[in-house]
């Protein structure tokens, strides 16, 4: 058995890695639509500011850019260093959306971003448009593919466990691109991108404006973000209600540790604003609660429950148990008993197979557990509930103060008055607010999916390679050492190029090199 | 539509073909980014040479991702034995990858001299370090892997990260360093002009012959080292499970496919032809025909590997039965066919626009050329 610190570090490191990698993501997945939408208005007006629009924040999308495709190199490997029985576990499923993204979205977007950057003077204008459109097309196209992967380890439909393999095989992959957990994931996932990016820009033009700098510039490049972003922040929002939703129905157990919900309320259920839950206890002290909302927003409708923790742990003691005849079956089929009578048995009871599996924490023979492990393992189906009720509040506090600023900007803007220095100082200071909600948003439906890595299918703790703990001590280390340095030389580049503004561009109009012309200097 | 059998006959091949992919696609930069301190001798020579393949490295790179992304999809046991066994050998080859975005994005942002210095040696490893470990890693499957395999499908590997180092595996990571430098050296000499160009020629020339002695070496060596070979009876359309069959292991075993179909030499010979003929042709500055040569070289030198190792994908050295084969370690029907029809597609559809880039791209970079668009080239 492998050991739990061996389990935990990789944990560690799987979450740090793929946050890391979401500090770029958004920003490629935004700011590549921003830029087609910006050289699209180029060809329309004609006007040469919009070139070079598209050229300033092109140059910020490079730098983000490369650090995306560095650090998503390490996602695609992780699974088979970190998760190797994981991946042998599920990987006829899992692994076709990833190689799909390889071959219908990376291509893509790696193949027309370099024609992006070197492309301007060798294609005709249309062509070039096409060429930033394609890119943006392949970033989403990207986030579709891996949202499937991601969405079908939280809702494992189209698919059946094979005793003879020892893992999960598809039965119907068009169910797998139709899982309502993954499409709502996707789309709530892209409008958080185009949110990110939005306020990116939103704010560094605003910082622009502040200075008093290149104010044709920075203004027209705001009312685009300003415009965008608040579309985008409107979805973002209608859409992470629409993944409570869904929780609702395919993943009840994290819905119920989101909202606190020990136990299933008389529908409609009221909503938890804000309090202090307690896991021992199972309350919650000092609540402050709205009736009916819960319930309305979890179940659109007035009379069906919403199920409570209590309710699902007693489920899951009777799961447990099953679970525990379907490994006892698995193993006299893979010791050779493949009488037909062993078949429709463990056909009968292998959806709880999953909930044998997690007895493997508490005893190796898991035919013979006490009930005190049953229990135990009962229990550990239930998500964490402090963390995730404090993440998730998080990032819905997040959303609604940036979607108060884009509702602020975008009313400024069509009356002409973004210039007021109060609300410039806002958006520049709503930038990290995204960024913020992105990742609470991915701690949520990562930590929320525990105690498993598919959901009722495979354990966490079983899905780990064999590695030894100071394996990851190491490479804990090296990641942690490499993307340190990384991030501060991402961070100074950006930093200075946002500092510089479009004369980094050397149009010769620009704020700098109009002050290097009349001073007779050159500062850049 | 395909038979199990036949489907897992097409994703061995589907496999060699991405991995060939990425070898002549992606070789030629990481080639190109080993000469980076040899061949550019000025900030200005340096800067044509990472311009010659700035614009599309990052597309030639997916190769890569996707040859990964298809082992997970086609045969997820391969994948794991090999992610998980070789953690360390993976771990640096990724730290070395990632250096490469962030060289050829950030290096010329900055006119600092140590700055891009720094940055060239960066891109120097992201070049040498994943050439080498993947010969190394090829070298360590052609001598099987120390991994076995439990009832649940557990997989224990037994070796360590220095056991990656014997010297056969060392001389399997020579050939790809200089295979990989003849290839991008080749390219290189269609993209530049002046000195420049006439060092490419030179460095084609030597590296076309080490490739060539060192090939020649590794496949004296293989005939001399254990072969593997499955001796009980496995059905080729039977559920993929790798415990069901009787493996052994005896020195010149991998030669025994070319005995089998003696047709086979033509592979390993035609690397020899390509070779010689990758050397005349530069020599004689039909330089897009040497190019191309020296790309089916490299082909060839792959398939020379995967067709002596058939059915084996990756032989287990401690439990030779546990050993992961094409017939056993696939994955299910569904699946293959699946992505059999998505690869169909795609494939042909990713060469067509791959192409049109290429061209619009295509073109000598000069020194004229990078002091023009000083700002704007990397
Ligand atoms: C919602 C979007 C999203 C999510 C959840 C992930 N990625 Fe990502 N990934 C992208 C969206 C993206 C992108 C927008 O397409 C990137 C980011 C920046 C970039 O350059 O492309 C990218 C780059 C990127 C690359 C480099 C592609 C190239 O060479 O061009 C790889 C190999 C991965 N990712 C793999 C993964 C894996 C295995 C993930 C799962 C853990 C993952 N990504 C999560
Ligand atoms: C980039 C976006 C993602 C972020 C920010 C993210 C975040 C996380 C976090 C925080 C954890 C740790 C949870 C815990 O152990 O408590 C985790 C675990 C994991 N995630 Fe994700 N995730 C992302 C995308 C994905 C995707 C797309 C997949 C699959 C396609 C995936 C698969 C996994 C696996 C296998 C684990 C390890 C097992 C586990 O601890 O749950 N993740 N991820
Ligand atoms: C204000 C209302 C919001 C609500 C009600 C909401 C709701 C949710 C829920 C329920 C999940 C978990 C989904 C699952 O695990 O199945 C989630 C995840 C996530 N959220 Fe939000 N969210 C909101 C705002 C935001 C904002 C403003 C952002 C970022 C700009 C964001 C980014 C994310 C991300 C990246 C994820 C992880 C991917 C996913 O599971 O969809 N969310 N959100």
């Amino acid at each position: 058995m492998i050991s739990e610190a061996v389990v935990d570090l990789s944990r560690w490191q799987f979450a740090a890695t793929s946050l890391y990698h979401f500090l770029f993501v958004p920003l490629t997945l935004g700011l590549s639509f921003l830029l087609a939408i910006m050289e699209s208005t180029y060809l329309m007006t004609g006007r040469e500011i919009y070139k070079d629009m598209t050229q300033f924040w092109g140059k910020l999308f490079g730098i983000n850019f490369a650090l995306g495709v560095a650090t998503g190199l390490t996602m695609e490997f992780e699974f088979g260093m970190n998760w190797s029985y994981f991946s042998h576990y599920v990987g006829d499923v899992f692994g076709a959306p990833l190689a799909i993204e390889g071959l219908m979205a990376f291509f893509l977007e790696a193949t027309f971003v370099g024609l992006f950057f070197f492309g301007w003077d060798k294609l005709p204008k249309w062509q070039h448009l096409i060429v930033t459109w394609l890119v943006a097309f392949g970033t989403n196209l990207s986030a579709l593919w891996i949202l499937v992967a991601n969405g079908w380890m939280q809702n494992p439909v189209g698919a059946d466990f094979n005793y003879e393999t020892m893992r999960m095989e598809v039965t119907h992959f068009s169910d797998l691109i139709f899982n309502p957990a993954a499409q709502v994931k996707f789309v709530h996932t892209v409008a958080a991108g185009y949110t990110t990016a939005s306020a990116f820009v939103l704010g560094i033009s605003a910082y622009y404006m502040l200075k008093g700098r290149d104010a044709a510039f920075a203004r027209r490049s705001y009312t685009i973000a300003a415009g965008f972003g608040l579309a985008a922040c409107l979805s973002v929002i209608v859409l992470g209600d629409e993944s409570g939703y869904t929780d609702g129905e395919v993943q009840k157990a994290k819905l119920a540790a989101i909202e606190a919900e020990w136990h299933t309320e008389p529908p409609p259920a009221s909503f938890t604003a804000i309090g202090i839950p307690d896991q021992d206890k199972m309350e919650t002290t000092y609540a402050i609660k709205i009736p009916w909302v819960l319930g309305l927003i979890g179940t659109r409708s007035i009379d069906e429950p919403i199920t409570g923790l209590t309710e699902i742990l007693e489920k899951n003691r009777l799961r447990v148990r099953e679970g525990v005849k379907a490994y006892g079956l698995l193993q006299k089929l893979r010791t050779g008993e493949k009488t037909p009578e062993n078949i429709a048995e463990f056909n009968r009871y292998k959806k709880d197979l999953g909930y044998g599996l997690l007895l493997k924490r508490y005893t190796e023979k898991v035919t013979d557990a006490t009930d005190a492990q049953i229990e135990a393992a009962a229990q550990y189906s239930i998500p964490r509930v402090v963390p995730l009720f404090w993440t998730f509040r998080i990032m819905v506090g997040c959303g609604f103060v940036t979607l108060g600023v884009f509702i602020w900007a975008m009313f400024a803007s069509s009356i002409r008055r973004c210039r007021q220095t109060t609300l410039l100082k806002w958006s520049l200071y709503t930038i990290p607010l995204p960024w913020i909600a992105c990742e609470m948003g991915w701690f949520v439906a990562e930590f929320g999916r525990q105690p498993w890595t598919i959901a009722e299918v495979l354990p966490t703790f079983l899905s780990a390679s064999s590695l030894t703990e100071w394996d990851l001590y190491i490479s804990l280390a090296g990641y942690i050492s490499v993307y340190t340095v990384f991030l501060v030389i991402e961070l100074f580049l950006m930093l200075k190029f946002i500092k510089l503004g479009p004369s980094s561009l050397h149009k010769g109009r620009y704020h700098f090199e109009i002050i290097a012309q009349e001073e007779g200097v050159s500062h850049v | 539509m395909f038979d199990y059998e036949t489907l897992r006959c097409i994703w061995w091949l589907f496999l060699g073909v991405l991995l060939i992919g990425f070898a002549v696609m992606g070789g030629f930069d990481l080639g190109t980014a080993i000469l980076l301190p040899f061949l550019g001798k000025t900030d200005t020579e340096r800067r044509v040479i990472i311009n010659s393949i700035g614009a599309t490295w990052e597309g030639n790179q997916v190769w890569f991702v996707t040859a990964g992304g298809a082992l997970f999809a086609a045969w997820p046991m391969a994948y794991s034995v090999a992610f998980s066994g070789f953690y360390f050998a993976l771990l640096l080859t990724l730290f070395a990858l990632m250096l490469r975005p962030l060289g050829f994005d950030y290096r010329s942002k900055l006119p600092s001299e140590k700055w891009r210095g720094n940055w060239d040696k960066a891109l120097f490893v992201g070049g040498f370090v994943p050439a080498l470990i993947f010969g190394v890693a090829f070298g360590n499957l052609l001598q099987g892997v120390p991994f076995h395999l439990d009832n649940d499908m557990r997989i224990f590997y037994d070796g360590s990260f220095w056991g990656l180092l014997n010297p056969f595996a060392i001389v399997a990571g020579l050939l790809s360093v200089a295979m990989l430098v003849m290839h991008g050296a080749a390219y290189l000499q269609i993209k530049t002009e002046g000195d420049i160009q006439q060092r490419c020629q030179k460095t084609v020339m030597l590296f076309a012959t080490l490739t060539l002695v060192i090939f020649a070496l590794a496949g004296v060596w293989i005939a001399n080292i254990d072969g593997y070979a499955i001796t009980s009876t496995l059905l080729h359309d039977a559920p993929s499970n790798p415990l069901n069959k009787v493996v052994e292991k005896t020195a010149g075993l991998w030669l025994r496919n070319y005995q089998t179909y003696p047709l086979l030499i033509l592979i390993p010979s035609s690397a020899f032809m390509t070779g010689v003929s990758t050397l005349i042709l530069s020599k004689q500055q039909y330089l897009k025909s040497a190019f191309i040569s020296s790309s089916f070289t490299i082909a060839a030198i792959i398939l020379t590997a995967g067709v002596s190792m058939f059915p084996f994908l990756i032989p287990s050295s401690i439990n030779m039965n546990h050993s992961l084969t094409v017939w056993d370690a696939s994955s299910s029907h569904t699946t293959l066919a699946i992505m059999f029809w998505v690869t169909v597609v795609f494939l042909p559809i990713i060469i067509v626009y791959t192409s049109w880039v290429f061209r619009v791209l295509s073109g000598k970079i000069t020194l004229s050329h990078i002091q023009n668009n000083d700002h704007t080239a990397y």
